[in-house]
């Protein structure tokens, strides 16, 4: 089986992000990136299906030149090569644009599984599995907290609001997976130094027959008018209990017409 | 004016708060109209969004609509867009309605902004991001706008509209027809609201403790109608169950009032909580960074406090 894991480089939700000034899109070169905590999850999940079905993972990225750290973490963890999507062209894109590209490198790529994280901690949309889906032409079985394949039916079951549903389809399909589907493994020494000299192949915007006309941050379909730092929090009332902490509690909730 | 599309999100055939939410904002932006998608369309869900101003009500009541994922609601979408010559549509920030958002983006070839906690004129959406440290004002710029809301935006306010019914039949893709839902299954969560859509959560960490002692901080929750979140400390100990985490892995809330129990306050809680109105922490250590955010903090056991406050709840109802 052919398995294609998207990783994301996203900046160290520790660190304090920023907009730059002026493209107003986010500032990766001043913060440390690191691999996108729910694409761990991913690899892991691509990782375990091929232990058990066969095939190949290859993981794929589209960033900016220092993405290869992520592209080695997933190699590391176990990934077998990589397809490294960099090119000027695809800085700023928003999620169209990078479905767009991140569709046209898959359909480059081939397979037979597509798995995201379900969301980024950065830019946050939770839409591109789900944009994938639509221009791939695949099921969308998204949301996953469990995944299980046999033959060509893929069945998994999706988180709602009121429990899972369950939902069946057959491959080629595209999978996000939520936090809990599985522990990702740490990496071994080993993997680290097998890694080095696994392949990762770069591709342009050419080279993925990706017009450069829908792809960047001026063919954008949405636009950011302008940022500020939000206004820090007026500061609080903190009181030491002294037995009486939840009464004096409830007097707040009052005062604001909670209670 | 043009149309506003609103999709109803609804649970057995009840509308859901965060959609006359929506509604309430469409109507200074255009003409609402309201898009019912599946079965379980009933005279009490037309008079409530008429009651808040949908002119039209768009019914899309086929099985079909509700019997696969996601994309059988973006093109029934995509069909009203483009028959309607909608001007925007909006559709609830919860993780399926920005799935819908994405995919129907692709279909009709416009961009979408999701998470946003306000729209104003011209749709140019209020976002908040990093965590609540940057507001971010944005637009879309090709295509017929699409935003996705966050709950709790915006206050409901009631204004009557027409509500005229129009039925609305949709021949759907295979495409649309390929993730089939085999079977939809209910954990029983009581009567308690849904988290992403209460006015207020009540919050436990791994001050709590253990599983059982959540009980206490249910008690608060049910004594003020509110959700129970937790912290990933709390639910990967399994305290309580994964669906229910507040923060960057988990749910996005933005309630009128939030009350963190035995929580430290770590960046990632903060990213899925920072934007509520009203912040209350309970927390025995008086350096604890939940305190920076609270409105209003007590420093103390929450074994002690927070039983107390139920109490005085209680008695003030
Ligand atoms: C703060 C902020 C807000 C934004 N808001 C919007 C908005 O409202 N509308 C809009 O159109 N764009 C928006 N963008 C642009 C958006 O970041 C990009 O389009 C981004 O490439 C895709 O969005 P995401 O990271 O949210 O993906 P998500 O849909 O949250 O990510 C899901 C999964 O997709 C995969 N994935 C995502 N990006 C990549 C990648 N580059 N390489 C490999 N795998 C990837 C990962 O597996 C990830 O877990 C915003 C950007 C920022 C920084
Ligand atoms: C990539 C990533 C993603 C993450 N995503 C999330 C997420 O989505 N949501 C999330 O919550 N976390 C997330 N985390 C984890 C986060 O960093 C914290 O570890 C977590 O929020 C801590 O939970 P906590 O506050 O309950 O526990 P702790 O940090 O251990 O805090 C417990 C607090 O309870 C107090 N306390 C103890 N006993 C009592 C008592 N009897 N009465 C009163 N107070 C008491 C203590 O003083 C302490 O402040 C993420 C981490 C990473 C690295």
């Amino acid at each position: 089986m052919n398995i294609v894991v998207c990783v994301k480089q996203v900046p160290d939700t520790a660190t304090e992000r920023k907009l730059r000034s002026d493209d107003k899109t986010l500032d990766r070169d001043a913060v440390d990136g690191v691999v996108n905590e729910l694409d761990e999850y991913a690899v892991e999940e691509a990782l375990k299906l091929k232990e058990a079905h066969g095939g190949e993972v290859t993981v794929l990225t589209m960033g900016p030149g220092k993405a290869t750290e992520t592209i080695r973490k997933a190699l590391a963890m176990g990934a077998d090569k990589a397809v490294h999507l960099l090119d000027d062209a695809l800085h700023g894109s928003d999620a169209l644009g990078t479905s767009y590209a991140m569709a046209q490198a898959l359909k480059k790529i081939g397979f037979d599984l597509v798995i995201l994280g379900s969301e980024s901690t950065d830019a946050r949309t939770g839409v591109l599995p789900a944009m994938l889906a639509e221009r791939l032409g695949a099921p969308q079985l998204t949301l996953a907290n469990k995944v299980e394949i046999d033959g060509t039916s893929i069945k998994i079951q999706r988180i709602t609001d009121y429990g899972f549903d369950r939902v069946e389809a057959s491959l080629p399909a595209v999978v996000s997976v939520v936090e809990k589907i599985n522990e990702p493994r740490y990496p071994s020494f080993k993997g680290i130094m097998a890694a080095k000299k696994k392949p990762v192949e770069t591709l342009g915007v050419a080279d993925a027959e990706i017009d450069a006309g829908q792809v960047g941050l001026d063919s954008s379909w949405s636009q950011v008018v302008d940022f500020a730092q939000a206004p820090p929090r007026a500061a609080g009332t903190v009181v030491k209990d002294e037995g009486d902490g939840g009464a004096k509690v409830a007097e707040f909730l009052a005062s604001k017409k909670f209670i | 004016m043009s149309e506003i599309l609103v999709l109803v999100e609804q649970v057995d055939g009840e509308v859901k708060k965060v959609t006359l939410e929506l509604l309430t904002l469409a109507r200074g932006l255009g003409t609402p109209a309201a898009v019912w998608a599946g079965p379980g369309y009933t005279p009490d869900a037309k008079a409530k969004l008429a009651e808040y101003g949908a002119e039209k009500i768009y019914v899309a009541g086929s099985e079909e609509i509700t019997g696969y994922v996601v994309g059988p609601k973006a093109e029934l979408l995509a069909q009203l867009v483009a028959g309607k010559s909608a001007a925007a549509v909006l559709v609830a920030a919860t993780a399926e309605g920005k799935e819908v958002a994405g995919r129907l983006a692709v279909k009709i070839d416009s961009g979408v902004i999701t998470d946003a906690v306000g729209l104003g004129d011209g749709f140019v959406a209020e976002q908040s991001i990093f965590g609540g440290g940057v507001n971010v004002q944005s637009k879309v710029s090709r295509g017929t706008p699409i935003v996705a809301v966050r709950p709790n935006s915006t206050a409901p306010e009631a204004a009557a509209g027409a509500g005229a019914e129009e039925e609305v039949s949709v021949s759907l893709s295979d495409a649309a027809k390929s993730a089939r839902i085999v079977e939809r299954v209910k954990q029983e969560k009581g009567a308690r609201p849904e988290l992403t859509e209460a006015a207020i959560v009540v919050s436990g960490g791994r001050g709590v403790g253990s599983a059982e002692n959540f009980s206490v901080i249910e008690g608060l929750a049910d004594a003020l109608g509110a959700a129970v979140g937790a912290s990933r400390a709390a639910t990967d100990a399994g305290w309580y169950p994964h669906q229910f985490q507040v923060g960057q892995t988990g749910k996005t809330v933005s309630p009128q009032l939030y009350i963190a129990a035995g929580i430290s306050g770590a960046i990632q809680h903060r990213a899925g909580m920072q934007t509520a109105k009203t912040i209350v922490a309970i927390n025995k250590d008086p350096e604890a960074p939940i305190f920076e955010l609270a409105d209003y903090g007590i420093v103390g056991d929450l074994h002690q406090v927070v039983p107390q406050l139920t109490e005085e709840v209680d008695k003030r109802k």
